[in-house]
């Protein structure tokens, strides 16, 4: 075990994956070379592993995605990083139309075995086009996968994951946590699935699933209010298809549930999750589906009263448990 | 220029005419399907056969990668696909190699012969190559991949960002843009300002050519060129091939209404597979008899063909539900 920041882990996931496959490669704006990414995310690759397998693209994201996609039908495992999820929009086509659909549109002839890496949320000063959840965008579309680790366990275990994976898979990292959260993790091998949700905590009196840094919200508001309430906590992880098992289970035991993401709500990861809950198990909940999430304002203002108006904070999200608790 | 010019044997252009011909005879005939109710739809070729088959006759079939469009039926047979083959895509069949009966008609692809299938969006096939070309410069395999559009696409982003690529890279690949006059509706001075799209080449720093589509020999050398150049590790190769387009765009489109009925009659007493006729008479590569003779066997080849791919079953309803992840 040591100590890594989650970039640290994602860094390892990739590292650890080029050297036991050959087949991986990895690209971006600004990906190759000494930089090594915006955030540092792939620094030190391109040297371990030479600038065929490790470089720079152009900056154009729907050629970054094509390329992906056509690197996957030769049988390579290229791992795609688009810079900011606000910059995902250009690659919308190539990613709905052919690394989704290449499996099914085929039969299974082709298949599109590439992860698209990028990092989003706010709450880090980044204005309109570095701070958005571009998820919802994405999520409701069969053949894709979409997943984001809130973790350092799941940084490492989820991304080794999702490159040894056949599916296209799109991997939403949360910017905010890149430095901010620090753990032990195995030095060694380990995965982490794709397709569950995991709970990190149990408890009794209210569930609450979250993901990103609205996650570390739960788990710290779980702790303050340990004395008084029981605190089912659980990530979400994958956020395209749902694990409708463990959400489901998570909800029945307690019948109250929070629901947060920091995304705004109307078509959100979290309303399809609340769907899904009102749809399969209405008569177990004891508490009106509650949740938390970004305004209706059309992007998130850079201006650091602004900014903090528009994101769920932690002092939400403990008010919102003790409600519910006590409805 | 002269058949002959083309360097290819006797043996090879009467192959290569027999590729014309059935690719316009299997066309016809998919009209027919359409037409009587037992496909819905037909996107046709019919104007590029010439171009496309001294197109895709430049090239290594067992191991180079063809990216095409909706439009390259004669391409993809050259390339290995059968008349067969395209017949189950448009009655939706579950031997349908492009897609198993999920496309639309005419989205051709096949794994057995290095077909990549595209979607209807168009030019999504531009970037996709360029990963393919990529992996086989990175995989030293000495194979090259061709991918084509029509010149509607060239006002797509995805044009643009894959032939910049393509530049950059030096990728092993040659790029078609089959103009054929028309998008959809769209004549070519709505689409672009230039009267030559194979300039944009020198703006990515890769070769350009146009080519007159209806001439066989210049069509194949100029493809040659562009696959040696390819394949030598000099790069990318920027063709514009002027093509007729002699249907409507579409079985649910009417040219007639948007075109001249002197610009329809124009072009169909330029029809390149009559041109292509009247060269293999004039160089006396086959006489009147000998291309009636092949006329009357590819009927009977079509027709057999017709038979059995209608006799194939259609994909069962619940195959809808696989192959949407990898299964366990």
């Amino acid at each position: 075990m040591s100590e890594k920041s989650y970039l640290e882990a994602l860094n390892l996931a990739i590292t650890e994956e080029m050297r036991h496959d050959e087949g991986v490669m990895i690209f971006g704006e600004d990906v190759g070379g000494v930089k090594g990414g915006v955030f540092g995310v792939t620094k030190g690759l391109a040297e371990e592993f030479g600038d065929k397998r490790v470089f720079n693209s152009p900056l154009g994201e729907s050629e970054i995605a094509g390329l992906a996609v056509g690197l996957g039908v030769m049988g390579h495992h290229a791992i795609a990083e688009f810079q900011f999820a606000d910059y995902i929009l250009p690659a919308v086509n190539q990613i709905m139309s052919e690394a989704t659909k290449m499996r099914y549109k085929s039969a299974g002839d082709w298949i599109s075995p590439i992860v698209m890496r990028t990092p989003y949320g706010g709450g880090v000063r980044g204005g309109f086009y570095h701070s958005q959840s571009t998820e919802k965008i994405f999520a409701g579309q069969p053949g894709l996968r979409i997943v984001t680790p809130s973790t350092v366990y799941d940084a490492k275990g989820l991304l080794k994951s999702a490159i040894r994976s056949e599916d296209p898979v799109l991997f939403y990292e949360h910017k905010k946590l890149y430095r901010s959260i620090k753990d032990d993790i195995p030095d060694d091998d380990y995965t982490v699935p794709l397709d569950k949700a995991n709970i990190l905590k149990q408890g009794d009196d209210v569930t609450v699933i979250a993901y990103g840094v609205m996650l570390q919200f739960a788990l710290k508001a779980a702790e303050e209010l340990k004395d008084e309430f029981s605190v089912e906590v659980v990530d979400l992880r994958s956020l395209y298809p749902i694990d409708k098992e463990t959400v489901l289970e998570a909800v029945r035991k307690t019948g109250k549930v929070l629901l947060i993401t920091e995304d705004t709500k109307e078509g959100s990861v979290m309303n399809n999750v609340s769907a899904i809950i009102a749809e399969e198990v209405l008569f177990d909940l004891d508490a009106p589906i509650k949740i938390l999430a970004g305004p209706d304002s059309p992007s998130m203002p850079y201006a650091k009263d602004l900014e903090d108006a528009f994101l769920v904070n932690q002092a939400d999200v403990t008010k919102s448990i003790r409600e519910l608790a006590e409805f | 220029m002269k058949l002959k010019d083309s360097q290819l044997t006797k043996d090879e252009l009467i192959q290569a005419y027999r590729m014309v011909k059935e690719a316009r005879m299997l066309d016809e005939r998919l009209w027919q399907l359409n037409r009587i109710g037992k496909s819905t739809f037909n996107i046709s070729g019919q104007g590029a056969e010439v171009g496309q088959v001294a197109m895709a006759l430049a090239f290594e079939h067992d191991k180079d990668y063809f990216l095409p469009y909706y439009r390259d039926m004669a391409a993809v047979m050259v390339w290995g696909m059968s008349a067969k083959d395209i017949l189950m895509g448009s009655l939706g069949k579950a031997d349908d190699p492009s897609s198993h009966g999920r496309q639309m008609p005419n989205h051709y692809g096949d794994r057995a012969h290095n077909i990549v299938p595209f979607s209807s969006t168009v030019t999504t096939q531009y970037p996709v190559a360029t990963g393919v070309a990529l992996a086989m410069q990175i995989d030293g395999s000495k194979a090259i991949a061709l991918t084509a559009t029509g010149e509607g696409s060239t006002a797509e982003g995805d044009f643009h960002e894959a032939l910049n690529f393509a530049g950059v890279q030096k990728l092993p690949m040659v790029f078609v843009i089959e103009n054929n006059g028309y998008a959809i509706s769209t004549p070519n001075a709505e689409e672009f300002g230039v009267k030559d799209l194979s300039v944009r080449a020198t703006g990515y720093g890769i070769f350009g050519k146009q080519v007159n589509g209806r001439d066989f020999a210049e069509t194949y050398l100029a493809f040659k060129e562009a696959a040696d150049n390819a394949r030598n590790g000099n790069g990318s190769t920027l063709i514009e091939m002027l093509v007729d387009r002699l249907t409507a765009h579409s079985s649910d489109d009417d040219q007639r209404v948007y075109r001249t009925p002197d610009d329809i009659a124009e072009m169909k007493e330029n029809d390149c597979v009559m041109l292509m006729e009247k060269q293999l008479l004039s160089e006396k590569v086959l006489s009147e008899a000998e291309l009636a003779s092949i006329k009357k066997e590819l009927e009977a080849k079509i027709n057999q063909a017709t038979e059995e791919a209608e006799e194939m079953p259609n994909p069962a309803s619940d195959q809808l539900m696989t192959h949407i992840y990898e299964e366990e």
